[in-house]
């Protein structure tokens, strides 16, 4: 067991037959995820690394079973379509990798999902792992590098940023600190689950004694994330970094999200109100490892 | 600039039936002494500029002539919202207000769906009555939710056609920000006049960065939010990420500070959360970022390239900083190239370091500090277990070592052989319209050079009956050969046989350089 992901979670890939898609499922198979299906309109009947292909997702659930995750590889002009036909069709949960999705396509997809009560990671994720057990995205690389860098253990990460989210589990492992699933919530201002949710998550899955943050300037995640503890939801410790601090406001910086308007979004705000719900917020991203381990219960 | 002017959207506003003043845009005094005189004199004269306090800034008068108005389009003109000029103004016909409400359309990262924002107890100043702004739904398939509209229309003293025309708006708001893709929609003030016409006085609108290539009437020319006009350097790097589309490349400039002391540096992230990781190890160093770039997702060394080319067109830089997430899934070598090449290009004489950490991070060290060796600058390379911070120290010692000496851009040192007759050379493509040329010194190409040629170019360089490396393919398959070469231009270097140069102009660049260096505008 683990949060999102782990070895006994069906995962259907769309977009299985592009380059990425490709690469990808070979590599989460490697990993340990039961990648049992792939999608792409019109190549149904092809076979990528052992999955079969289907030309909808209606048909790989009727010809292989009901699936747990959909992974989305499609280019991000065609992910609406793409989630919104796993969605309707009864896929409980998505991951959707690509970047640049439009905002107004993430909103409709968000629409979809609340009818359907279906519920989707991303846009522009790198994905989630659970150490020893599987990953969805593109996480980790190669399999072997995944299962030296991230150890499994009790530590759970949330983060804004793909690189970090592997960049943090990385040190965190490098002092002895075990993990037990990453998560990166995407870059852009309009996410499926958000900080707070998945701080649910790891709230209600016993194997996880504490809640690691990389947080980014813009948007409310952290503050949400603050209220939820405030209101005795969460429970767990928390220890955040928050990335932005010399951030101007007005300019994106990469991400969708990360941009400060007027006085919301800014790095002291975030701070400062993680603070007061009992976080832990370290001044500098080295510092993370030493505070985890003071707070580890 | 996925920002809108204030002209811009009225035009936008006025397309689909929002009412907006009479008006027009000027670029010269003698323009808006037109515009005035055809309005009747009496007008508004605003100025364009992205700044949220027209108002206090003078960029916004009242005045009664068209002498007035070419006055007043005289002054603004000659202004400079932090570094850019003042290139247009607003010449409007003056509205009777008799009171001033707001609507603003925006995205609700909670609820993952547009917000809007309607405040119907406006009216200026004193009258302001504070904690009468209405949230109300939006479905973003449907639009604004009707019944919560009513109801708040309900509640005001607005008179019966303000609150159809009002109504009307914001239906209207709705449509107009689907259609554009707008990230966010704010007209302040939504005016009635006295003679009880609802019209949009003023009008902010940016539209959704990733939206922009369905949106191309808009004319965005750089989809991407900055808090200035774009400049220069930026348009020059925006034309890179376009034209390869091999990995991430993000550039922007960052505003100046104003203390006399500031250290600029030139950044280079990778990954965008490590990015701003890396900037703020390098602020807690006392140092300010000139830029904040960006190259991730598996770049080619090319782009590497062309992104420390652009950085190195900034003056003033008192060292090149490199840093990303630290634990990069990619080939970090071919970063490594891209740096070097540009380096050794520019003969770089300010201290450089750089955080490699990722695959092949000893490599992509080895290769960058072999090749640097021999520049006047101090050149380190780091691995991911080497913290931002620890390198940000190790960045200020070698800064201060060199007695903050700072970088002047300078044109490209192209090697003699380059264009002589004993030289080979081929073209090759590093992105769409991003083309260059591959030298090869025929005369000085030893056995050693040739082989590793051969070796590096992967079947698509043969000999020639003299023994000399040509190309094996035809021309339109030897154009992707720009990153093999540029990595064997490297090597070759590090090997002390310099006979390879790929020539990669990028376009601008050169052009603008003289610009830049006496602070015009590539600088902000």
């Amino acid at each position: 067991m683990a949060i999102i992901i782990d070895e006994t979670r069906r995962v259907l890939v769309q977009g299985i037959t592009g380059r990425e898609g490709r690469a990808r499922t070979r590599l989460m198979r490697e990993f340990g995820t039961n990648v049992v299906a792939g999608v792409t309109p019109g190549k149904g009947g092809q076979d990528v690394e052992g999955a079969p292909v289907f030309g909808s997702v209606r048909e790989a659930i009727n010809e292989t079973g009901a699936v747990d995750i959909s992974v989305v590889f499609v280019p991000a002009r065609l992910v609406k379509r793409a989630a919104v036909e796993a969605i309707e069709t009864g896929v409980p949960l998505l991951l959707l990798v690509p970047d640049r999705v439009p905002l107004w396509d993430a909103m409709e997809i968000a629409r979809a999902a609340r009818e359907h009560d279906s519920a989707f990671i991303g846009p522009n994720t790198l994905g989630v792992l659970s150490p020893e057990k599987a990953c969805i995205g593109m996480i980790g690389g190669a399999a072997s590098s995944a299962r030296e860098w991230f150890p499994k253990g009790s530590v759970g990460i949330i983060s804004r940023s793909g690189g970090m989210t592997s960049s943090t589990a990385y040190y965190l492992g490098r002092e002895g600190i075990g993990l037990s699933t990453l998560v990166h919530v995407g870059g852009d201002s309009v996410l499926g689950l958000r900080m707070p949710d998945v701080a649910r998550m790891f709230e209600r899955y016993e194997q996880t004694s504490l809640i690691t943050i990389f947080g980014e300037i813009g948007g409310s995640q952290e503050e949400d994330l603050a209220a939820l503890m405030q209101a005795g939801e969460i429970t767990k410790p928390v220890v955040a970094y928050i990335g932005g601090k010399a951030a101007k406001e007005g300019t994106r910086f990469s991400h969708a999200g990360a941009i400060i308007e007027g006085d919301k979004g800014t790095h002291a705000g975030k701070t400062k109100a993680l603070v007061e719900a009992g976080a832990t917020v370290v001044d500098s991203f080295g510092d993370l490892p030493q505070a985890v381990k003071e707070r580890l219960p | 600039m996925a920002r809108l002017h204030e002209h811009q959207g009225k035009r936008i506003l006025a397309r689909h039936g929002v009412e907006v003043p009479q008006g027009a845009v000027a670029t010269t005094a003698e323009q808006a002494r037109r515009i005035a005189a055809d309005l009747g004199g009496k007008v508004v004269v605003k100025m364009q500029a992205f700044t949220t306090s027209r108002k206090a800034q003078g960029g916004i008068a009242l005045v009664d002539t068209p002498d007035g108005a070419a006055d007043a389009a005289a002054r603004m003109l000659q202004m400079r919202i932090g570094a850019f000029p003042v290139e247009k103004v607003l010449v409007e016909a003056q509205l009777d207000i008799a009171r001033e409400l707001f609507i603003s359309l925006s995205v609700d990262d909670a609820a993952r769906a547009p917000v809007l924002l309607l405040s119907l107890a406006g009216g200026s100043g004193v009258e302001q009555r504070a904690g009468a702004v209405h949230k109300i739904a939006v479905d973003v398939r449907q639009g604004v939710d009707a019944d919560q509209l009513d109801r708040a229309l309900a509640q005001s003293d607005l008179d019966e056609r303000a609150m159809a025309q009002v109504r009307d708006v914001v239906m209207k708001i709705f449509d107009i920000a689907h259609t554009i893709d707008a990230r966010s929609l704010e007209i302040n003030p939504l005016a009635v006049t006295k003679a009880g016409d609802v019209v949009a006085a003023d009008c902010r609108i940016a539209i959704d960065d990733y939206a922009a290539f369905r949106q191309p009437e808009l004319d965005i020319e750089i989809a991407r939010e900055f808090d200035h006009p774009p400049t220069e350097l930026e348009k020059i790097a925006y034309a890179i990420e376009q034209a390869d589309h091999r990995g991430t490349f993000y550039f922007a400039q960052l505003p100046r500070t104003s203390a006399a002391d500031e250290r600029l540096v030139g950044f280079h992230g990778a990954g965008g959360g490590g990015s701003m990781m890396s900037m703020d190890a390098l602020n807690g160093a006392g140092f300010a970022p000139a830029n904040f770039t960006d190259t991730s997702g598996n770049p080619s060394s090319a782009k590497v390239y062309a992104a420390a080319r652009i950085i190195l067109s900034q003056p003033g830089l008192v060292g090149y900083f490199g840093s990303g997430s630290g634990v990069a899934s990619q080939e970090q070598h071919h970063s490594a190239y891209g740096l070097a090449k540009a380096f050794l290009e520019l003969g770089l004489d300010v201290p450089a370091v750089i955080r490699l950490g990722g695959n092949n991070e000893s490599r992509a060290v080895q290769i960058l500090q072999d090749a640097c060796a021999a520049l006047p600058a101090t050149v380190e390379g780091y691995i991911k277990d080497d913290t931002p911070r620890f390198i940000a120290k190790r960045f200020r010692k070698l800064v201060n070592d060199a007695d903050d000496a700072a970088w002047t851009p300078r044109a490209r040192i192209i090697p003699d052989f380059v264009g002589s007759a004993g030289a080979y050379s081929f073209a090759v493509r590093a992105g769409d319209g991003w083309t260059g040329r591959v030298w090869i010194d025929h005369t000085n190409c030893s056995k050693t050079a040739t082989a590793l040629l051969l070796d590096r170019a992967a079947g698509a360089l043969t000999l020639d009956d003299a023994g000399k490396p040509v190309l094996a393919v035809d021309a339109e398959q030897a154009l992707s050969l720009d990153s093999a070469m540029i990595e064997a231009e490297i090597d070759l270097r590090i090997m002390g046989e310099p006979v390879v140069f790929v020539d990669l102009p990028i376009a601008g660049l050169d052009d603008t350089l003289d610009d830049t260096m006496d602070g015009g505008s590539g600088a902000l």
